[in-house]
């Protein structure tokens, strides 16, 4: 048995949200480089992807938020049933890693009562998984999930009959009625089978993984790519602007799912990916 | 690029047109969905309006918390689309521009030009260049709504690409 602090967590929470919010992943921005250059000269694709590359080297230099929005605060625990967690509740201590990097940091505040809309002025709670694993080590996950993006998310219970093409058919309908209002070139994340609940958890978890991977079952991988070729000549292009870059990439994750049932969750994230990991 | 200057001046208005690229220089007023539900609720009642949006454009954004030394922190477009429900009720009553992200109703379209106005798009994502673009910020209505309040901007060679002009052109339609 390990014991791990909760005041542990809270700082690595902490600064997984400062190092998240500022800065877009390695191979995110190594992907609009590659599309900037692939847009023709002198249109507004390109404009818009230089822009966003010059914006991500201000935000780097200068330390402000890539993205005004600083997002709700997604975060991924795998803890391992061999740690013995101490000190205040897990809940607790991961909102407070929220709050202190929101207020100290100079993020954007964006969560707020579904109803009456008043903010809760902290960006808690946080959107916290956990997933028991085997071992003895935590890891953590921080995804800051805009919602311009989110908002065009989609689920989707096909019948069974739909199969591989329903699917497909599936994740390219989520970007093209998505349109120009979630800031392409996108990414999606999917979730493929599971129940309701298990398939939305597995589009969100999917975009957790390295842009430009891919899945190690070849029969997913293979969705993937027919997916985000398909997107790609839908021709919305960056910023709904038109172009030959609409997708950055097509994340895909499965679960068993029902014999009655095939849902497939379309997670949209914007171009803006940042995620940060860290192992306790 | 085109220099523009805000508020617009009409013969600015009929000049642009969609797919120009442009810096915008001047006054901009901040609004998003709920500064917009209210203003709206404020029309229906007949209060009057803690300030007058004839005239000017509205920036559908909602800034970062400035850091010491700067007048903003990021500061980026969000979706234009959550504000179509409200923006013709505005184009009819005097607003001239707007600056967001993404494709606007069929609705919205016919209004900006019935009313000779204009929409145009920033870069959806670059909070911080934008943000270093904004050189004033006040705070001039609903401070209840934090980020979401009416902001004053004063903004200085605002990147942005005309998206839909007053003759009824639009980037969207390709």
């Amino acid at each position: 048995m390990r014991r791990i602090h909760t005041e542990e967590i809270r700082d690595a929470v902490y600064k997984l949200a400062q190092r998240a919010c500022l800065s877009l992943t390695p191979a995110c921005r190594a992907a609009m480089q590659t599309a900037a250059a692939a847009e023709k000269s002198d249109s507004a694709a390109k404009f818009s992807l230089e822009t966003l590359l010059k914006n991500a080297d201000i935000a780097a230099k200068e330390q402000m938020p890539v993205c005004q929005d600083t997002g709700y605060a997604v975060i991924l625990a795998e803890i391992g049933q061999e740690v013995f967690l101490e000190g205040g509740f897990l809940g607790d201590a991961v909102d407070e890693g929220v709050r202190r990097a929101y207020s100290d940091f100079y993020f954007r505040k964006s969560v707020c009562d579904p109803l009456t809309r008043v903010n809760t002025a902290d960006n808690t709670p946080a959107a916290l998984h956990t997933e028991i694993v085997p071992g003895d080590k935590i890891s953590l996950t921080f995804l800051p999930k805009g919602f311009g993006s989110e908002n065009m998310s989609r689920l989707y219970m096909l019948t069974p009959a739909k199969g591989r093409t329903g699917i497909v058919d599936a994740i390219v309908e989520t970007v093209r009625l998505a349109g120009s209002r979630p800031c392409p070139p996108v990414i999606c994340g999917v979730g493929i089978g599971g129940t309701f609940d298990i398939c939305a958890f597995l589009a969100k978890k999917a975009l957790t993984r390295p842009l430009g991977s891919q899945n190690p079952r070849e029969d997913v991988a293979s969705i993937e790519r027919e997916a985000l070729e398909k997107i790609n000549s839908l021709g919305i292009g960056p910023q709904g602007f038109g172009g030959s870059t609409t997708a950055l990439g097509v994340l895909c994750e499965t679960a068993p799912t029902h014999i009655a049932g095939l849902p497939v969750a379309v997670n949209i994230q914007c171009h803006c990916m940042r995620c940060e990991k860290v192992i306790l | 690029m085109k220099k523009v200057k805000l508020p617009l001046s009409e013969e600015t208005i009929q000049s642009l047109r969609a797919g120009e690229s442009v810096l915008l220089s001047g006054t901009v007023l901040t609004g998003r969905d709920c500064a917009h539900k209210r203003i709206c609720e404020m029309l229906d009642s007949g209060t009057p309006l803690p300030f007058d949006y004839k005239g000017q454009t509205i920036y559908y954004a909602g800034p970062c918390p400035a850091p010491r030394g700067k007048a903003c922190g990021s500061c980026g477009p969000t979706t234009s689309a959550r504000m179509d429900s409200f923006a013709p009720r505005l184009l009819a009553t005097g607003l001239k521009g707007m600056i967001g992200k993404g494709e606007r109703s069929e609705e919205v379209c016919k209004s900006i030009v019935k009313n000779k106005a204009v929409y145009f798009a920033a870069i959806g994502g670059a909070g911080a260049l934008y943000g270093n673009a904004i050189k004033k910020s006040e705070l001039i209505a609903f401070p209840d709504l934090l980020s979401e309040g009416v902001y004053k901007f004063e903004i200085e060679d605002f990147p942005c690409i005309v998206a839909i002009d007053c003759h009824g052109g639009n980037i969207y339609s390709h």
